[in-house]
């Protein structure tokens, strides 16, 4: 399985499933992370343990941890 | 008919109006651009956020319009969507103004989409339409109006461009009876629809909602319609209908969370919405301004540092600026302690003016170019989009000791004063992050802690020395701060690590006159609630550290006192009286009834009650100590013969074992107060007495046995 945290700075992916639980998923639900959604990731804060994504208009920072529970596939 | 009056507040000739957006669209300028038409602007705080309201007459009508916080979806996660969310739900209003920003339409929708399902009236401000005419986005709002069935005028709260067409749309929906929203789902969820709302109809179900609203609700799994059609008897019938439904709908979306399903509802909805009104010149891609500016600010190894510059920068301002006018108002309100005092002749109403309330007024007062300046720098910071970058830079660190990216402003601040800080943790949006953030504030040592340091630190140490203890006394706090919020974090604030997802906004230049606003809003707040409590308290201990009196000993000593034949001797015996009415008032009285607590940590009665006096400013346990070891009031750190009386008087492992104690107990009194109400309840305020004092025993304890055991 290939997560947001696996991708690299400037990568574009397809969200396939959100794997998150109640409140993170309403959450990211709410910032337009959901199936289909297409995202790219911008930047990586030092030691990797906070990352920036762009999806649609919109930059999202989220943690690490979060990330690997968004689900992609390469575009 | 009076009842109905008093159930709802909402009359014929009053339009109420929900101000309802996401976070970033501008509705704080857009309400301003409303109130410069027709001023009237009034502030209405609620716990920890506060709702603005601005009144106005317009067309016949009274409006009342109400800011609410942004919100990205209508959920309950952090306080201001609660406060939201409760007012939309629970409170009485006539329509929603939902503010929409222009160049991110699509993203906006989402939460339009879920307030119409609301059976509200709705307008829809598309919101700065010049910067969307900017980056050549069109947007055909009569048409968007005709689709949705809502409204929708373009507005802009920069160039007051469309404001009196807004307010004319809500007096028109307002006239018109009841707006049908034109939400559409897809197929499988509009069949579900379709079945509920058949069944309602063969049941001749009494609702003032539509059929359809009520579907939706109940197929969102939305609890009060829930509740409401629960203790119907036609729940018996429609309850197996509804779990097919749900099992539908969440089949074809291939989840099993009907939230979910229903987002990727609204987001299809939305996009279609968006491919038909909004046109846009698709230039070649470009890095916009914001990106361009990210790639410097949050660089992976430039973006701290020039973190660090900025915050150094801004310290700078608070207490170098922040100095002069405080020189200014600590002469005022000496010159005024002076000049009313000379009016007074009854020594008892001259000394609880002066002495207590005008010298705790002042106290209070003196912080407040401090203040404001930092707010206008955090609110810069706020406005601005940069502090969302400095939470993305630090959160890795911080998240560590269980906090949050953003906790690094309120705790930096708090090495200043710890008011600001606990003020400023409200940039934490999650309430749990915030209240840790809030308990740990007070291990970073306060200006006002500094004379004590000094003081001690003199005392003990030789001059050359005295730089590196004072270092290290702040770097032991910090750090204890830091191991405070980790055992915090796995004890009392244990749970689930809080998400941290959160929008990086653009970059815009906030207007000067909103700055000025909030920062005038929070320094009047601090003013009016600290000013009287600080006051009342001051009183307080004025009065405890002057009665009883004795009149008798007053009589002996002033007799002595004019015997007395050299300056030296008289100003021996002035203090000297001091002292043993000081022992005998009921300060004294509480000292050396709570020395046997502090005995263990090797302390006597008169540093007992300069830490008891403490709790009110720290400024005061200087003070109470020259008090004390008889040198008269007039004392500061930089006095030596206080500091030849502590180094005398006082042992070394019992001042290190003091210093441990100023160093985590409670700030202050006005401090405790802003914490209280910052934190949501006075029960905090005993959690974080409890655990500053014991943490404070314990390690004071341990560090007077290990020095006392080192230096035997």
């Amino acid at each position: 399985m290939q997560t947001l945290n696996d991708c690299k700075k400037a990568c574009k992916v397809k969200v396939k499933k959100l794997h998150a639980k109640t409140d993170l998923k309403q959450r990211l639900l709410s910032f337009g992370i959901m199936k289909e959604a297409m995202i790219e990731v911008l930047e990586y804060s030092p030691a990797k343990s906070t990352i920036e994504i762009k999806v649609d208009k919109m930059r999202i920072a989220l943690r690490a941890k979060e990330a690997e529970l968004v689900e992609v596939e390469k575009i | 008919m009076n009842e109905d009056l008093k159930a709802c507040p909402v009359t014929a000739n009053h339009i109420k109006v929900a101000l309802v957006g996401q976070p970033n669209v501008g509705k704080s300028m857009l309400i301003n651009s409303v109130s410069d038409a027709h001023l009237h602007v009034g502030n209405f705080s609620g716990v920890t956020v506060e709702k603005t309201e601005v009144l106005f007459d317009y067309k016949g009508y009274h409006f009342t319009i109400v800011d609410l916080p942004g919100t990205y979806a209508f959920t309950d996660y952090t306080i201001e969507e609660r406060v939201t969310h409760d007012y939309l739900c629970a409170e009485a209003y006539d329509i929603i103004i939902n503010v929409v920003d222009s160049t991110s339409l699509e993203k906006n929708l989402q939460l339009t989409a879920e307030l119409m399902s609301m059976s509200k009236s709705i307008v829809i401000a598309l919101n700065m339409t010049d910067e969307a005419k900017k980056e050549k986005i069109e947007i055909d709002a009569a048409y968007m109006s005709d689709l949705m069935g809502i409204p929708c005028v373009k507005v802009s709260a920069a160039t007051k461009e469309g404001i009196e067409s807004l307010l004319n749309s809500v007096v028109e929906v307002q006239e018109i009876e009841q707006q049908v929203p034109k939400l559409i789902f897809s197929e499988p969820v509009e069949e579900e629809i379709a079945i509920i709302e058949e069944y309602l109809e063969k049941h001749k179900y009494q609702a003032v909602n539509t059929y359809r609203n009520i579907a939706i609700n109940l197929l969102k799994n939305n609890k009060k319609t829930y509740a409401k059609l629960h203790d119907d008897p036609i729940w018996t019938e429609l309850q197996p209908i509804l779990i097919d439904a749900s099992q539908h709908i969440e089949l074809h979306h291939d989840s099993d969370d009907i939230k979910e399903a229903f987002a990727e509802e609204y987001a299809s909805f939305n996009r279609g919405i968006v491919a038909e009104v909004l046109t846009q010149e698709i230039k070649e891609e470009k890095k916009t301004l914001t990106e361009k500016i990210d790639t410097v600010l949050i660089h992976p190894f430039m973006g701290i540092p020039i973190f660090l510059f900025f915050m150094w920068g801004l310290f700078q301002l608070t207490f170098e600026i922040g100095s002069i006018p405080m020189d200014w108002i600590d002469a005022f309100f000496g010159w005024l302690g002076e000049t009313v005092g000379n009016t007074i002749s009854n020594e008892d109403v001259r000394s609880l003016i002066v002495d207590g309330v005008i010298a705790g007024v002042g106290a209070v007062v003196l912080f407040v170019p401090n203040i404001i300046i930092l707010f206008v720098g955090i609110a810069l910071l706020e406005g601005t989009g940069y502090m969302s970058r400095v939470a993305f830079l630090l959160d890795g660190f911080f998240h560590k000791f269980g906090m949050h990216g953003q906790s690094f402003i309120p705790l930096v601040t708090g090495f200043g004063c710890s008011i600001p800080a606990y003020m400023s943790a409200r940039i934490l949006k999650n309430d749990r992050d915030r209240l840790l953030t809030l308990f740990v504030i007070g291990f970073m040592s306060c200006g006002a802690r500094l004379p004590v340091y000094v003081l001690f630190v003199g005392a003990f140490f030789t001059a050359e020395m005295a730089g590196n203890a004072l270092f290290i006394i702040y770097i032991s706090g910090a750090i204890l701060g830091l191991l405070a919020a980790k055992i915090l974090k796995m004890t009392a604030f244990k749970g689930e690590d809080e998400p941290f997802v959160m929008e990086m906004p653009k970059y815009r230049l906030p207007s000067i006159k909103l700055v000025w606003h909030t920062v005038l809003t929070k320094t009047m707040m601090y003013l009016k609630k600290a000013g009287t409590f600080i006051a009342a308290a001051t009183i307080l201990i004025w009065f405890l550290s002057n009665y009883p009196k004795n009149i008798e000993l007053e009589q002996i000593y002033s007799v002595k006192i004019e015997q007395a034949v050299t300056q030296s001797e008289k100003s021996i015996l002035q203090n000297k009286l001091a002292e043993e009415s000081l022992e005998q008032s009921y300060l004294g009285v509480i000292g050396k009834f709570s020395e046997p607590i502090f005995e263990p940590l090797g302390f006597d009665w008169k540093m007992s009650v300069a830490l008891q006096t403490g709790l009110a400013a720290k400024e005061v346990v200087v003070a109470t100590l020259g008090v004390l070891y008889a040198l008269g009031e007039d004392v500061d750190e930089e006095n030596d013969s206080l500091v030849n009386a502590i180094s005398k008087n006082i042992s070394f492992a019992s001042a290190v074992s003091f210093i441990v104690v100023v160093m985590i107990y409670l700030p202050c009194l006005a401090a405790s107060v802003v914490f209280t109400r910052e934190a949501g309840g006075i029960k905090y305020f005993f959690y974080l007495l409890g655990f500053t004092s014991i943490v404070a025993y314990t390690l004071a304890w341990i560090t007077y046995n290990v020095v006392s055991f080192l230096y035997h």
